[in-house]
């Protein structure tokens, strides 16, 4: 198990250095290093196919970086057993860009799924209640006992959303929330990232490249270009930049 | 040119034979690794009882009755109708009834598996039950596996056993054999060492098409196009291995026939 409090003196929960992934020797990530405090949103912008969400895969493990140090909770993630990532696993929520919900299972077997398979809580009742409370969070009770391909795009996240959340993850990671959706759908979304930022207390990451959704969710901006964050600070201050090559991802927009 | 070709074909066909073998080690791991589970499993075998029932059924039939019906006049030309049965029965038990069903199995169970598999590879199904802590490997792979490799030896009994009937029913097409009279005649050159082998190598051909459905559609490359790739390839190579595994079989069947009679 993984001892959360005895890290966290710093107040940091992820920390990255020097992290480097070439793909097919192809360099998507050169030299990225990274700080994140408790309860911070993150949001990290760029291009599409720069290596966003190979950042954010790395932090749970699903992509093995090639060097560098990388750690959550104030343990290395390159180091850990199988054992230790599952626990890891358990406690850093990902929400995925196509939402990935289990297509043969309905919104109640896919928000229980992660309850009973990692045995936290056996008890049904527990479990019910606790499926009622995320479903409400994301404002969506009625879609209990609905077959993932009856949601809409924006269902679908929310529905993903809470199968994260139903584990109390400390961090969440976002890939891409709102993409996909129409503008009403993701201020919707995004509205729900800061009250989720707020009730639970978790620290997240959130890629996008969805200006809207970066201005509403982040307290902290980053730039991913050509492997490396080429700027750092607020949605004001990015935005307002005396680089004109940082000022000209907002005016696209 | 011709060279370089043949050295692609050669390195993507060690390349594969390696990542099956390096799978099959990995499905062996977390075979006896908890949590186990059950309840996937049962779900598993159910569903490939079920959707290969009414395929088999009628595969299984129409062989009985079709290789009864073949053999009559060649055997009639003997005088020995009366060991068409006989011939008919051992026919099926050792040879036709297991290879026909696996390939069915390979068809219908193996390319169903790929292609959900692979899907959930494309959808990141399977990412996301990586990072909420549940083993994908032993959640969707072990069931599957154990499920066609217990599956697959009921349905061949279960084929051998309407072939019979097939077979029965050809018989009875012209002139008239009572049923205990058939079946006396068909069990009769039907021996242990014939039913053993023939049972033992079912159970392979079920962990053949299981393990590479899940190996194929665990690494699906992306897109549609990949999942139809991985379902593709599960049939053609689980097909192929079926009978590599059943040439291997007869040769050691053989062998057990020699010291055992």
């Amino acid at each position: 198990m993984i001892d959360i409090e005895q890290h966290t003196s710093d107040d940091y929960v992820i920390e990255i250095a020097n992290l480097k992934k070439t793909f097919n020797g192809k360099p998507v990530l050169k030299d990225i290093s990274l700080k994140i405090k408790r309860s911070e949103n993150v949001v990290v912008l760029g291009k599409s196919g720069i290596g966003k969400s190979v950042l954010i895969k790395c932090i749970v493990g699903l992509i093995q970086p090639d060097s560098g140090s990388l750690k959550v909770f104030g343990k290395d993630v390159l180091d850990m057993n199988s054992r230790d990532l599952n626990d890891l696993r358990t406690k850093v929520g990902f929400i995925f860009q196509g939402n990935a919900l289990y297509d043969s299972m309905t919104v109640r077997e896919n928000l229980e799924f992660p309850l009973r398979r990692n045995k936290i809580i056996k008890d049904t009742k527990l479990i019910n209640e606790l499926i009622l409370d995320v479903l409400d969070n994301v404002g969506l009770l009625e879609a209990i006992d609905k077959m993932p391909s009856e949601l809409s795009g924006g269902m679908k996240k929310r529905i993903g959303l809470a199968r994260t959340l139903i584990l109390k993850p400390e961090i969440i990671l976002y890939d891409e929330p709102t993409t996909g959706l129409d503008p009403l759908t993701s201020r919707e979304i995004s509205n729900l990232i800061v009250k989720i930022q707020k009730k639970y207390n978790a620290t997240s990451i959130i890629i996008t490249h969805d200006l809207n959704c970066a201005k509403i969710t982040s307290n902290r901006m980053l730039i991913l270009h050509d492997g490396i964050f080429k700027a750092k600070g607020s949605f004001d201050e990015l935005k307002n930049s005396d680089n004109k090559w940082v000022r000209s991802f907002f005016e696209m927009a | 040119m011709q060279n370089s070709s043949d050295s692609d074909g050669l390195n993507k066909f060690l390349i594969e034979l390696g990542g099956l073998s390096r799978f099959t080690v990995q499905f062996f791991r977390e075979l006896f690794r908890p949590p186990y589970e059950h309840k996937e499993f049962l779900k598993q075998a159910y569903q490939i009882g079920l959707s290969t029932l009414p395929l088999i059924s009628i595969t299984a039939f129409i062989m009985g009755l079709v290789l009864t019906l073949q053999s009559k006049p060649v055997m009639a030309e003997f005088g020995a109708e009366s060991w068409l049965p006989g011939m008919v029965s051992v026919s099926i038990v050792r040879e036709i009834g297991p290879v026909i069903t696996a390939l069915i199995c390979a068809g219908k169970i193996g390319s169903g598996i790929g292609a959900e598999l692979g899907s959930m590879r494309v959808t990141e199904q399977i990412d996301a039950m990586d990072v909420s802590g549940t083993n994908p490997m032993n959640y969707l792979v072990v069931t599957r596996v154990l499920a066609t490799t217990f599956m697959i030896p009921i349905l061949v009994f279960y084929a051998d056993a309407v072939s019979f009937y097939g077979s029965y029913l050809a018989v009875n097409l012209q002139g008239f054999t009572s049923f205990p009279l058939f079946m006396s005649l068909a069990f009769d050159p039907l021996h242990f060492y014939d039913l053993i082998p023939a049972t033992i190598k079912t159970f392979f051909f079920g962990f053949a098409i299981g393990i590479i459905g899940c190996y194929k559609g665990y690494y699906s490359e992306k897109g549609t196009e990949g999942v139809g790739r991985a379902a593709n390839s599960a049939v053609v190579i689980s097909s192929l291995v079926i009978f590599i595994m059943d040439l291997i079989a007869v040769q050691l069947a053989d062998l057990l026939n020699i010291f055992m009679r």
